[in-house]
């Protein structure tokens, strides 16, 4: 599997943001709502979150190729299982990420997630990327289009799929509803918009901006 | 281990001698086929097998090749839990033989999801593994909070406490555990084993455990060796 994909590339920009794919869409959204085209977007499949111990080589890959290029960096990724050592890596080399522990958990802020995750302990999160690609990411991913038998051992501890929009689109809703029904599951719907990713952008360009007073 | 262009005709088990059959179940674990394991179990036990010899020959010698290419990455989740259910099919007929046996228990193990976490995958295939290494497991579930690990541990006085997270946020809950082990002066009193995606090494050290398991092969490894210096000592 080529892990590392590279999205643009037509001259170093000034700065890269490093992101899971399953972000990109969001952050050239929030690039071009904000007139920042001078962001060099990478990505790193987001099938890595089924093999977190990989990320880390992954992201150190084009952060070399970054900083060779004298770009500056941030990372679009939460802890995203890496137990800690994404953390640790990019503290190392003073690269800021993405505060939280999962995507789930910066697009509905910390303190709704919280929220949400004390309300019900078995609840399965999707956002617009898993809406999208819940049959790949999900049903083949987990082995349930080979294997069906294996669901309960997966979902037998979920009772509700809550799905957290970063776009205000009725189709992935009734793709989201179908999600939850295929997986017997209870729906409900919250919509985010870009939540701690776009205040996280936000805050690597004005530092950018100031590198450059 | 499937060909699509090999047409499977039905195999007897019964007719293949001992060694081809646990040739065959070394196969069928790999492939997750639960009945024929029940069936190939059934067989061995009829020829005067004993229960232990039929787990460790033709269930546990198949799932170290399930662990194995795991391990490589030939095999994924999805069939490793397949393989799980197979070998659970023959445990399902073992079990009470090898209860009746008496045969002495390696040792015992009290496991659980942390507190906050509802995941148990992971869990199961390492309590399903330790059983079939011949521990006596004692599985209290998820969403655990110190309160039941240490109900657990006075009722049942396991050697090994088994904690288990797949979630970074729940992780640190382990430490919560074992200083309240310390701080009731049991901490010593048992082996304390942590795995889950995101934990490593580094974490494990942290928290205080005795061992970070990567996987479930690996725990019962570490756990036949630690009892065995514990037992030792």
């Amino acid at each position: 599997m080529n892990a590392v994909k590279k999205v643009e590339r037509s001259g170093p920009a000034k700065a890269v943001i490093i992101c899971c794919s399953a972000l990109m869409r969001e952050i050239l959204q929030v690039n071009k709502f904000n007139g920042w085209d001078h962001f060099e977007v990478q990505c790193i499949s987001a099938e890595l979150h089924n093999y977190p111990q990989k990320i880390c080589a992954a992201v150190q890959i084009l952060i070399d190729q970054a900083v060779a290029q004298e770009q500056q960096v941030f990372v679009a990724y939460a802890d995203c299982g890496t137990g800690g050592l994404l953390d640790a890596m990019l503290q190392a080399q003073h690269i800021e990420r993405i505060p939280g522990a999962h995507c789930y958990e910066f697009y509905a802020g910390s303190a709704q997630f919280n929220i949400f995750h004390e309300a019900e302990l078995g609840t399965f999160y999707l956002t617009d990327f898993l809406v999208r690609h819940f049959d790949r990411l999900v049903i083949k991913g987990l082995g349930l289009d080979r294997k069906p038998e294996l669901e309960p051992l997966y979902f037998g501890h979920y009772k509700k799929l809550l799905y957290i929009a970063q776009s205000c689109d009725e189709k992935l809703q009734a793709q989201a509803k179908r999600a939850a029904a295929r997986l017997g599951l209870e729906y409900q719907y919250h919509f985010s918009g870009s939540g701690d990713l776009g205040q996280s952008l936000k805050k690597f360009n004005a530092q950018i901006a100031l590198k450059q007073i | 281990m499937s060909d699509d262009n090999y047409e499977e005709e039905d195999l007897d088990l019964a007719s293949l001698d001992d060694d081809e059959l646990v040739e065959q179940m070394h196969d069928d674990l790999y492939d997750g086929m639960a009945e024929e394991i029940s069936e190939g179990t059934e067989i061995l036990l009829s020829r005067g097998w004993t229960p232990d010899k039929v787990l460790n020959d033709a269930l546990v010698g198949g799932m170290a090749i399930v662990g194995v290419d795991f391990r490589d990455g030939i095999l994924f989740v999805p069939e490793v839990l397949s393989a799980a259910g197979a070998m659970k099919a023959g445990m399902a007929i073992l079990r009470p033989l090898l209860a009746e046996t008496g045969a002495e228990s390696v040792g015992k193990m009290v496991i659980g999801t942390v507190k906050g976490d509802i995941h148990d995958i992971g869990k199961n295939l390492v309590a399903m593994m330790m059983e079939g290494a011949g521990f006596e497991v004692i599985d209290i579930g998820i969403n655990i909070s110190v309160e039941k690990y240490l109900e657990a541990l006075e009722e049942h006085q396991p050697d090994i406490l088994g904690m288990s997270a797949l979630l970074t946020t729940t992780m640190p809950y382990m430490k919560v555990v074992i200083d309240t082990l310390k701080e009731q002066g049991i901490r010593d009193d048992y082996i304390v084993l942590v795995g889950g995606a995101p934990l490593n090494q580094e974490f494990g050290d942290a928290v205080g455990a005795d061992g970070y398991c990567r996987d479930a092969a690996i725990t019962v490894d570490m756990a036949k060796e630690m009892v065995a210096q514990k037992r030792a000592a």
